[in-house]
């Protein structure tokens, strides 16, 4: 049972990263290494607050707007100055190891004795005395569904539409008199918000920041996209057949971000798994590397098989 | 009206590799013309549209539209009055976004792109009736993905888009050229009810003879930077392939092909 609870945990905060991930990853084909510097961003910034008695639910939108300034840096970077994608996000991520000390003053900043978003006297009082064990569970179940319908409900805006056309067709946003650069910077602040959101989420639940969680949060971010857009996408695909008819809401199966946070959740499942089977907690990066390979390489063959057969 | 004057363009200036693309190069274009461009490869007709279009800086000379200088205007800006069709039909369209996501797009061009619905419902019977337009069956997949249409579709899709705002220039870069006889016929027939419908004005480079023939007010014949035939009007309406064709070879022989 705490096994379960744990990977619900650790997959909806990772949840929270995968869905800025798969915006600037899936929708703006735009590999963004600064993640693993703005999710730590995010963690810092949340520690430093809560230290400095901020209520502990400022801290989200606030980590949110820490993100969106490193993104614009990485957007600023690339769209501006010309420099390539990968070697942008690559600068912005080593830049933010500094400056992520300086906003924590050290490497590792508890915050155990504070109040936090899923420690505190309200939900004490309102959280009923048989979900207690699920308290943090379900504040986690809120913010994550929370980005995903707010993050729907962009998608389908006009700066939404035109943000989704930038990563398939760039050639078509300019034709439609729109400078395609401001439309990368804006998804790579958005982005990146999300991004620092997780890590925010994750300092509290954690109840301490530390410097070193942000390495490989790029690998996990893309590992829960690429595992939530290939399995889960696929699996309803009966219910396009039908989509024919109309109902653009069916078309394709499963949206995009539900089967992100699913991937999420099962890719935290194969993590715990690994371990359970006797590997050690400071062999995790090895093992999120090693499952990534696995998905990439199987996903890789499963879209191969498809087209040779088509 | 368009108006380039004493036009400079250099391909790998400083290298030597250097080429002179354009060298004091003029042409006025009139409003309401439909100008077809024909010449062989590299003689600068889809050079001649990517400077209109900003889409290459100019190494010397300015253009015009209607008296504003729009040479140092960036690419994104100018196609507020531009339409463009590409030859290649992934170009106009969004492959992973539905006809009526694409459609709802291109109806935005000019206004702002904010937070508001990205759909218009009250639009889509007017998506509907300008697809029916093109005769395709287009008009009953709204919800597919232009992804899944044929190349065809697509171009038809793109000429669509990109004529369905106020623009006041159509500028075709050889877009039936990737198609099948039959499609491009279509394609063509296409853009010669929407230019007369709208009263665009526009420049198409094309490879067909036949279409620069049929289709326009003037004809151009690009060669080595250089229009080396401009007719408009009745003299336009006189020629014949055979004329274009005597023409090419007269310039392979000069070339000494």
């Amino acid at each position: 049972m705490s096994i379960l609870i744990g990977i619900l945990e650790e997959g909806l905060i990772y949840a929270i990263l995968a869905l800025g991930v798969y915006i600037t990853y899936k929708i703006l084909d735009f590999p963004d290494l600064s993640v693993d510097g703005t999710f730590p961003l995010g963690a810092a910034v949340t520690a430093m607050l809560i230290l400095k008695d901020i209520p502990p639910a400022l801290t989200l939108p606030l980590a949110f707007l820490a993100g969106v300034l490193a993104g614009c840096v990485t957007g600023f970077i690339h769209v501006k100055l010309k420099v390539r994608d990968l070697l942008s996000g690559i600068i912005v991520m080593t830049a933010l190891y500094s400056v992520n000390l300086r906003i924590a003053g050290k490497a590792n900043l508890p915050i155990f004795s504070k109040d936090t978003i899923f420690d505190n006297a309200f939900l004490e009082q309102a959280v009923p005395e048989p979900l207690k064990p699920f308290s943090v569970v379900l504040v986690l179940l809120i913010i994550t569904v929370f980005c995903k319908v707010l993050l729907d409900l962009y998608l389908n805006t006009r700066s939404g539409y035109l943000l989704r056309a930038v990563g398939d067709n760039d050639v078509l946003v300019t034709s439609l008199a729109k400078d395609k650069g401001m439309v990368k910077l804006v998804g790579l602040a958005i982005a990146n918000g999300f991004v620092a959101l997780a890590g925010c989420v994750y300092c509290q639940q954690k109840g301490f920041f530390e410097i070193s969680t942000g390495t490989g949060a790029i690998v996990i971010g893309l590992a829960n996209v690429i595992i939530g857009t290939k399995i889960f996408r696929h699996l309803s695909l009966f219910v396009s057949k039908r989509a024919g008819e109309g109902k653009p809401r069916k078309q394709g199966g499963m949206r995009a971000t539900t089967a992100v946070i699913l991937g999420s959740l099962v890719y935290r499942g194969c993590v715990a798994l690994a371990i359970s089977l006797g590997m050690a907690a400071s062999d995790l990066k090895l093992v999120t590397s090693a499952l990534f390979l696995v998905i990439l390489v199987m996903s890789s063959r499963k879209g191969r098989k498809v087209t040779t057969h088509a | 009206m368009l108006e380039l004057n004493h036009i400079e363009k250099y391909y790998n200036a400083g290298t030597v590799h250097e080429m002179c693309m354009f060298q004091d190069f003029s042409m006025r274009i009139d409003a309401g013309q439909f100008v077809s461009v024909v010449g062989s490869n590299g003689s600068g007709k889809t050079s001649l549209l990517n400077i209109i279009c900003g889409s290459i800086p100019l190494d010397g000379g300015k253009i015009c539209i209607n008296g504003e200088d729009i040479t140092h205007m960036p690419e994104y800006r100018r196609q507020r009055r531009i339409g463009r069709v590409y030859q290649n039909p992934a170009m106009g369209t969004c492959p992973s976004m539905t006809i009526l996501e694409n459609m709802s797009l291109a109806d935005n061009k000019g206004k702002p792109f904010n937070l508001r619905r990205g759909m218009n419902r009250k639009r889509i019977d007017f998506y509907r009736e300008q697809l029916r337009f093109l005769g395709l069956g287009l008009e009953d997949k709204l919800h597919v993905k232009v992804g899944a249409l044929s190349g065809g579709q697509r171009q038809a899709m793109a000429l669509l888009m990109s004529t369905m705002t106020d623009i006041e220039f159509l500028i075709l870069d050889e877009h039936t050229a990737a198609l099948d006889p039959k499609t491009a016929e279509i394609i063509m027939e296409l853009t010669g009810k929407v230019v007369r419908e709208k009263k665009l004005t526009t420049i198409m480079v094309t490879h067909n003879l036949r279409y620069a023939v049929e289709y326009g007010d003037r004809l151009v014949m690009m060669h080595q930077g250089q229009a080396i035939m401009d007719e408009s009007g009745t003299a336009k309406a006189a020629i014949r392939i055979e004329d274009i064709l005597d023409k090419f070879n007269e310039i392979s022989i000069e070339c000494g092909n």
